[in-house]
Order: C-alpha cells, then sequence, then structure tokens
C-alpha cells in the first residue's frame, strides 16, 4: 500500500525536524493547505494529516495531543475531543468522521509531505 | 337497594383519608365488581392536602392543595355530598341520614370523620381574635383577622402549632409567639436537647417562644387582648391561634351505639371493624392498637387495608412506625423508631452542635448490636439510612457513634446500605427492596440510576432513596467484581491519587519518565493532562518546560483558552479586583491595539478575547511590562479571589475584605489542582462577594474570619460549609494551605471540591478532623508541601516571554510566519466576535 501511495504523490518540504516538537504537532502550509505534522518521537514515527477538523471545521489537529489507543496512534482535536487515529484518520469516537492522511517522509533533518 | 352484584358503600367524611380510601377501592375494583359509592363531607370543598395547609399563607391557594377535582368524583361515579354531614346512622335498617335529609343505605359504612382542634376550656376561649388551625375555612378567618393584628400567638408547640407559627410569620405579623405547656417544644416527638436546638433555630427566625407555661384565662374585652399565666405573667397579643392537639370526631360513633374509648377514639380491631362489623373506621378517628395515628401515612395505610377487605382480599392494619422526618420553617426534624428509650435499657450517644443548630441522638441496644430509635434535628441526612437499619435491626458496626459521626478516619463504617437484609424496603413510594434492587444490577445488568428508575421505579417518587440506591448499584458492582478501581486510563494501572504518591517519592518531572516507570503504551489525551496536573502540584516547575508542553490541555499548551474559531482569549490577573486607572489604561490600549473583545469576566477581571496564536507573547509582553501577570484563566488552578469592597469604603464592613483577597490570591495564584479553584472575601456576614459559592470562602466577622469550604458553581451548585469560626488571619490561610492541599493530593481526577467532599467518607466531619483537629498527623506535612509550591512561584508568562525557545512554539505554521488565513470574524454591537461555527 506504501508503495503504491507514494507512487501517486508528490512531496513538498515542508520544515526542519526541529520545528515539530518531540510527542507533539504542528502546522505547515503546503500549496496554500494546513497540515498537521506529528513527531511521535515515543515511537520513532511521523505522522501527516488535515489540519482541520472535520466536526466543526476548525483549524486545530495540529494543536492536538497524541496518544494511542491499543497500540493504534491518534491524535485528539482540541475542541471537542475528537480523537483520530493517525494510520487511517478514522474518527475513534464518532463514525461519521474522517480526516485525510498523508505520508511522511525524514530526509537529512528535513521533513517532506506526499500530497 | 341492596342485590349480590352491587355492593352499596358510604364513606362519612371527605378528608384526606376519606378521599385517599375512595381512591384505592377504584384502583384495586377488578371489572367483576360493581360498587355504587357515597360519599359525604361536612366541609363545604372537596378533600385538600391537609398536611401542607401552612403553604396556604405562603401563596398556594385552595385550588392547589385540591387532592382531586370534583369532576374527578363524577367521572369515576361517586354520588358527592359537601357541607352536609351525617347526622343519624340507622344500623338496623343499615341507612344513613344527613343534615340536609339525604337517606342513603349501605352494605358497609367507613367511617373517616377525622379529628378536630382540642380546645382546652380556658375562661376567655370564646373571644373574638381566637382561632384553631384546621381547615382552610380557619385559615380564611386567620387571614383576614390578621390585617388588623400586630402580635399574634400560638397556643401549642407541637407539630402544628409550629405550622401555625410559620402561618403567623407568613401573615406579616410584628411579633410571633408560641406558648407550650410542656417544658420543651415538640414533647412528642423531639428530647429536651433537640428541642433547645430547635429552639435556637425557630428563635433566629424571629419567633418566640415560651416554654412550661399554663394559660390561666384569655384576657380583654369583647376581643382578646392578651394571654394571663398562672406564674402570673401577662403576655399581649391581639390574636391567638389554639394548636394544643386533636380530638378524634366520635360523636357521630357514639349516637350510633358504637363502642369509642373514654379518651375519644372509635375502637376498631386489626380489620379496623368497629363494633359493628359492618362499619369500619378509618384515619384519625379510630383508635388502633389502644392508639390514635395522627399521621397521614398510617391514615393512608388504614384505607388500603379496608379497601383490600371490601373488594374480598385479605390485610390487617399493624402497630404502624410513628417515625417521621418533616422540615420545620427550614429546619430538618426527624425522629424514629423509640426515640426516647432511656439507659439502662439502651445506651445513648448524642452529638451536639450548638453553632450549626444540628442535635443527633441514637439509641442502641445494650449489647451495641442493633439501633433502638433515635432524634435528628437540624441535619436529617442520615435519616433513611438510620430508618432502615433500626427496623431492620441490622448488626452495627463496633463504633456505633460511626452512623451519626461518620467514620472518621481508618476503617469505613460497617453498616452500610450493603449491610442491610435483602428484604429491607430502600424506596417506599414504590415498596422497592433492597434484594430486588440487588437483583436488577447483578442478573438484569440495570447498572445506573436511570435503568433502575426505569426497571423497577426505584427512586421515582419523592427521591430521598437516591444516594442509598446508588450506593447499592456500586456495593453490588463491587460485590461482583465488575467495577475494579478507578484507574486512570489504559496506559496506568493507578488512580489518581496512587500515581500522585508514586511520582512524589519517584521525583519524577518529566512525563516521559512517569510513564516509563509507572505506565505503559504511548499515553493520550486522558493520562497526559493528569499527569501535568500531577507535576505542577507536586514540583509548580514551569508547564511548558521539558517534555511537558506537549501533554497539557490545548489550553495550558499555549498559556491561553482556544475560543470558537481558534484564536485565544488573555486574562490578566487582577487580584481582588482591585485594579488602577493607570492599569486600566494598559488593558485598553493593548485591546485597541490588537483588536481584541473585552468583557468583565464573572470573577472581577477583564478576558481579552479574539488574539491570534501568533500575537500572544507580544501581548503579553506588553502586559508584563506594566506590572501584570498571569491570571492563570485557562488552567485547572487557582483563577480569581473576589472581593467586595469591605471596611475601607463601605459603611457596614467589619474587616479589610479586599486586602485579605489580595494577599489570599497572591499565595495561591498559580497553583494547580484537580479541577479549577476560586474563593471570595466578604468584609462582612451581608457577603457581597458570595464567598459561600466558592471552593474556598472567607466572610468577616467582628472578632476576625469564617472559613467556608466546597462550594462551588458547576452544573449542580452547592453552598460551602463552615470549616472554622472566628480565626485570624494566620490560622485562616493555614487551614486554608491544608484544606487545598488536602484536597490536591486526594481528589479524582476533574473533581471539583463540592464533589470531592460529597464522595468522601464521613464528609465535613471527617474533612474537619483531618484539616482542623489534624488527626491524621499530616497537617505539618500539608502546610509545608503548600509552603514549597509558593517559594518556587514564578509567572509562566514571564517566563515565555523572556525564554525566544518557548516563544517560538506561538506560531501557527511552523513554515510560514503568517497567522491562520481561515480565521474570520463578525461585528456585534461595536466589536468583534467569533464567526459562528459552519
Amino acid at each position: 500500500m506504501e508503495t503504491q501511495t507514494q507512487n501517486a504523490v508528490t512531496w513538498h518540504i515542508a520544515c526542519h525536524v526541529n520545528d515539530i516538537p518531540e510527542d507533539g504537532g504542528g502546522c505547515a502550509l503546503i500549496d496554500g493547505k494546513q497540515i498537521a505534522i506529528f513527531n511521535f518521537a515515543r515511537r520513532g514515527e511521523w505522522y501527516a494529516t488535515d489540519n482541520q477538523c472535520p466536526h466543526r471545521q476548525q483549524m486545530a489537529v495540529s494543536r492536538g495531543m497524541i496518544g494511542s489507543h491499543e497500540g493504534e496512534p491518534k491524535v485528539a482535536c482540541p475542541f471537542h475531543k475528537k480523537t483520530f487515529s493517525l494510520q487511517s484518520g478514522q474518527c475513534l469516537n464518532d463514525d461519521s468522521y474522517k480526516i485525510n492522511t498523508f505520508p511522511v517522509m525524514v530526509k537529512e533533518n528535513l521533513v517532506y509531505i506526499g500530497i | 337497594m341492596n342485590t349480590i352484584s352491587n355492593t352499596h358503600i358510604v364513606v362519612i367524611g371527605n378528608g384526606m383519608v376519606g378521599y385517599k380510601f375512595c381512591e384505592k377501592l377504584l384502583a384495586k375494583k377488578k371489572s367483576d365488581q360493581q360498587i355504587t359509592l357515597t360519599l359525604f363531607g361536612e366541609e363545604p370543598r372537596v378533600a385538600y392536602d391537609r398536611v401542607h395547609l401552612s403553604e396556604y399563607f405562603a401563596g398556594k391557594t385552595a385550588d392547589d392543595l385540591t387532592l382531586a377535582t370534583p369532576d374527578w368524583y363524577a367521572d369515576n361515579g361517586i354520588r358527592l355530598f359537601l357541607s352536609d354531614p351525617v347526622v343519624d346512622i340507622d344500623r338496623e335498617e343499615k341507612l344513613v341520614r344527613s343534615h340536609h335529609g339525604h337517606i342513603v343505605y349501605y352494605d358497609y359504612l367507613i367511617m373517616a370523620t377525622g379529628s378536630g382542634a382540642f380546645v382546652p376550656s380556658i375562661p376567655g376561649v370564646e373571644k373574638d381574635g381566637v382561632f384553631v388551625y384546621r381547615t382552610i375555612e380557619d385559615l380564611e378567618l386567620i387571614q383576614s383577622y390578621a390585617r388588623k393584628a400586630k402580635k399574634g400567638a400560638v397556643l401549642g408547640g407541637g407539630l402544628l402549632g409550629l405550622e401555625a407559627a410559620k402561618a403567623l410569620l407568613d401573615l406579616g405579623l410584628q411579633e410571633a409567639h408560641v406558648v407550650e405547656f410542656a417544658s420543651r417544644l415538640m414533647p412528642r416527638q423531639i428530647d429536651e436537647a433537640g428541642s433547645r436546638i430547635l429552639q435556637n433555630q425557630l428563635e433566629s427566625l424571629g419567633l418566640q417562644i415560651h416554654l412550661a407555661k399554663s394559660t390561666q384565662e384569655i384576657v380583654g374585652g369583647d376581643c382578646i387582648e392578651g394571654m394571663q399565666f398562672n406564674d402570673n405573667s401577662l403576655l399581649d397579643v391581639d390574636m391567638l391561634v389554639i394548636s394544643a392537639g386533636i380530638r378524634p370526631r366520635d360523636e357521630l360513633a357514639k349516637i350510633a351505639g358504637l363502642e369509642t374509648h373514654p379518651r375519644g377514639g372509635i375502637v376498631v380491631n386489626n380489620q379496623l371493624q368497629t363494633s359493628d362489623p359492618s362499619i369500619f373506621a378509618i384515619g384519625e378517628c379510630a383508635l388502633a392498637h389502644h392508639m390514635i395515628y395522627g399521621l397521614i401515612a398510617p391514615g393512608y395505610e388504614m384505607a388500603e387495608v379496608v379497601a383490600t377487605l371490601l373488594l374480598g382480599g385479605e390485610k390487617e392494619f399493624m402497630p404502624f412506625d410513628m417515625s417521621t422526618k418533616l422540615k420545620l420553617i427550614g429546619t430538618d426534624v426527624a425522629s424514629f423508631g423509640d426515640p426516647f428509650i432511656e439507659e439502662p435499657a439502651c445506651k445513648t450517644i448524642r452529638y451536639e452542635n450548638k453553632a450549626k443548630g444540628v442535635y443527633k441522638r441514637i439509641n442502641v441496644s445494650q449489647d451495641g448490636k442493633t439501633l433502638l430509635g433515635g432524634i435528628l434535628v437540624g441535619d436529617a441526612e442520615q435519616y433513611n439510612m438510620l430508618l432502615q437499619t433500626c427496623k431492620s435491626k441490622t448488626i452495627l458496626p463496633p463504633d456505633s457513634e460511626d452512623l451519626i459521626l461518620g467514620s472518621r478516619g481508618g476503617e469505613e463504617a460497617g453498616a452500610g446500605v450493603m449491610g442491610f437484609p435483602d428484604d429491607a424496603l430502600i424506596c417506599s413510594c414504590e415498596a422497592v427492596t433492597k434484594g430486588m434492587i440487588c437483583h436488577e444490577v447483578s442478573e438484569k445488568g440495570n447498572h445506573t440510576m436511570d435503568a433502575l428508575k426505569k426497571s423497577c421505579k426505584a427512586g421515582t417518587g419523592c427521591g430521598g432513596c437516591v444516594p442509598m440506591v446508588k450506593d447499592i448499584i456500586s456495593g453490588v458492582m463491587k460485590q461482583n467484581g465488575i467495577y475494579v478501581r478507578n484507574v486512570v486510563c489504559e496506559h496506568f494501572d493507578y488512580s489518581r491519587q496512587e500515581l500522585l504518591d508514586l511520582v512524589k517519592m519517584n521525583g519524577a518531572k518529566t512525563y516521559g519518565a512517569v510513564l516509563n516507570e509507572f505506565g505503559k503504551g504511548d499515553g493520550c489525551e486522558v493520562c497526559k493532562p493528569l499527569v501535568a496536573s500531577l507535576l505542577a502540584s507536586l514540583w509548580n516547575e514551569n508547564i511548558l518546560q521539558k517534555d511537558r508542553a506537549m501533554i497539557q490541555d490545548s489550553n495550558d499548551r499555549y498559556l491561553a483558552n482556544i475560543q470558537k474559531g481558534g484564536t485565544y482569549s488573555v486574562v490578566p490577573r487582577i487580584p481582588g479586583g482591585e485594579i488602577t486607572p493607570e492599569k486600566l489604561i494598559i488593558i485598553g490600549q493593548v485591546a485597541q491595539q490588537y483588536n481584541l473583545y473585552t468583557k468583565i469576566t464573572g470573577g472581577q477581571r477583564i478576558d481579552l478575547f479574539g488574539a491570534h496564536l501568533n500575537d500572544l507573547p507580544d501581548i503579553w509582553e506588553q502586559l508584563i511590562d506594566a506590572g501584570f501577570e498571569s491570571g492563570h484563566a485557562y488552567g485547572k488552578s487557582l483563577r480569581t479571589v473576589k472581593s467586595c469592597v469591605g471596611s475601607t469604603w463601605c459603611r457596614f464592613g467589619v474587616q479589610d475584605s479586599v486586602t485579605f483577597a489580595i494577599e489570599v490570591e497572591d499565595r495561591y495564584k498559580g497553583l494547580r489542582s484537580p479541577h479549577k479553584l476560586k474563593s471570595a472575601v466578604s468584609g462582612c456576614v451581608r457577603e457581597c462577594a458570595e464567598a459561600q459559592s466558592k471552593d474556598f470562602g472567607i466572610i468577616a466577622t467582628e472578632k476576625g474570619w469564617n472559613l467556608y469550604v466546597c462550594g462551588n458553581g458547576g452544573s449542580k451548585p452547592q453552598h460551602a460549609q463552615l470549616l472554622a469560626t472566628d480565626v485570624d488571619k494566620e490560622t485562616c490561610l493555614k487551614l486554608i494551605d491544608r484544606f487545598l492541599m488536602f484536597y490536591i493530593k486526594t481528589a479524582d481526577p476533574l473533581t471539583r471540591t463540592a464533589t470531592w467532599l460529597n464522595k468522601m467518607e464521613g464528609g465535613m466531619s471527617y474533612l474537619k478532623a483531618v484539616v482542623v483537629d489534624d488527626v491524621l498527623g499530616i497537617a505539618e506535612e500539608l502546610e509545608y508541601d503548600m509552603q514549597k509550591l509558593i517559594d518556587v512561584y514564578q509567572c509562566e508568562w514571564k517566563e515565555v516571554v523572556q525564554n525566544p525557545e518557548l516563544r517560538k512554539r506561538f506560531s501557527h505554521f511552523v513554515n510560514a510566519p503568517v497567522k491562520d488565513p481561515s480565521i474570520a470574524f463578525e461585528t456585534m454591537r461595536d466589536q468583534k466576535r467569533a464567526k459562528e461555527w459552519a
């Protein structure tokens, strides 16, 4: 699956790795689009999603707290605590919401997002 | 008229019990049972709620008190004769004749003639201005006479007498007196000590109480002018309500030749049959088990028994428990079992708190194993529990005083609701036993109060049993191992309190260290802010340093409250609500410069809304340069200490509340806790700062300060309770130190102080024992831990403004120095507001 996705995307430089705090997130502006990027240092993983929460259309997912639910990495929107899987983008406490996820690549201390 | 298929029943008396009999009979009647019901009433109106008669003066109308409308009688085929008392019973012919000449035959006759006021034969009782207190007509007379009266008295200090005295107060008389022959109030329900407490409470409300007074004569001309007592004293009054007891209405029974008691009452057997088997007597006119039952509950039970019997069922009237709980002019009064039994027949435990107006007495069997009875005045919260413990003869814990005082440390009192037998009646309105509730919880899976209300109706009547039902739910779940422990989340298998102790011992200061040492997995939005709060409460280091920024809830993470639309609000600290004109101007200038919406908060501060994340450090830099500090409006922490203006300006103030409020706010600013904390200081008893609605509140007295704790708003408002009286400032702060630290250490996450107290075994008396009397010996440690936090306080916004690394995080984009372009505002009343949710 990863290969497929990578084939279809264009890689954009988002930021330096130090711009995203460890075990936290930040928002990058890419092609006029707001992308939330997460540095899940505890797991050694990077994730990227929409910055907009589909519940109330707030640009705040990057300010959410990350964690895991039975091993699945997730982020909680700071507004009303909707939590989303960082892998699938599926909302874990309300089936009707989903956010887009994007592949992340880290090369020479730079963070790339595939769109 | 008598046919086999149709039974003729005549009821004499349309009072509460007579009405209830008709209601029950109709409800129980099967469709093939034919009954003709005839009801005679002496009063001009249909049955009404005589128990709440005094509410007539508090604004209720006669209609409000009516039990069922005249239509109800007609719709149910009841022939109703009002203002038409039965004057003769012909037992040979089985017929009754009414005042207006109606003649009705009966198969069964029910006498529910009730009782009248007992009027002692004192010279002068016939004078104008002397009333009895029994019917709505009596009340109307009293009401109209009271318009020209100034001083009123009630003869009789029993239950009804005190109700009547309340009525006099409600009618606005300048003086209201209660005159009682016995040496105490409510002599049938409570003892001397309980009566003294009740008397204090009533006197504080303006009633004047005269005990051990024997009235010799009612003096005056045509109208009453005073009461002459046999100790030669005289009380000037211009109206008098006699409420000296009741007299069963048995005169008709006497004429009919039924057996009556020399001191009043129609004698009945266990089936409530009179000496004529076709005639029954129920309610206050009946003498059952050698007594008159002057309460409504046994009256209704009598109606139930006779209705059952007449429809072919079987039932007996058993000696009825006379335990009662009522609210008299705002004061709880309850007695149960045998309230008066004395040593050596029992062991008596008494608790008395004059300051709070509370008296509790329990009588325990000589062997200490069972509860025989007791009295509660001022606080009858434990009434249901005690009544059940008494009725079901539950074996008591070794320290039976815990029943009224609550457990004070150590093991919890053993005689909780789970100690009751299965047949103990928990919900008396719907007759639900403990066994039924246990069955619902463990077999049917009804684990919530709502589910139980649906499945077995428990708690749907008066609601008084709800706390007990909840205890049974959690008790059963504990027994079944369903409810294990209140652990934090999947990542930490500890309660908040356990985790706090572990982190304190371990000295961990980062989330990573805590998770590695005591948890598993990667954490989540539940445990991260919880650990953040623990770390702040333990060490008070800047919450954004080390790995802590990312575990803060979003408000704490940016030291500002996130608002609709994604902007933030700014609240500088204004201790005690005191601010100079210069500082006000600065706030205005900052608001203008950054185009912020401004509003005064409920806590005497100014909130600036609509700030972009990127602007927050600049805004705060200006505010800090002008001498402001963070107001911590974003944290689960101390918010504000509100104050009234106090003795420096106010002509009523007795102490300088503003100065004290500033001292208190400066002492605890930045303190993080399981939930947000608010406080207030009032300069006098008028309480303009509303301190009793705060987590801790202080009210000035002539001698010092009174300290109240555990009140707050939240979704279910609760008043704070008195912890200490007339203490000096130093003692007051010491007690607050201990109280807050004890709360921080033991409360569940996101639990307000009021909820924390409500859940605490032993409640306020236990909290007082810990905080004031130091029964756990931890006071010094609590004070030390608090002082440590106070000593290291730093304004966290100042630290951020001065630290380029931290400051860098206040940016919407990591790759562009622009503000969030999606943010939009609307205009309202010359300011901006957040755009409505899309």
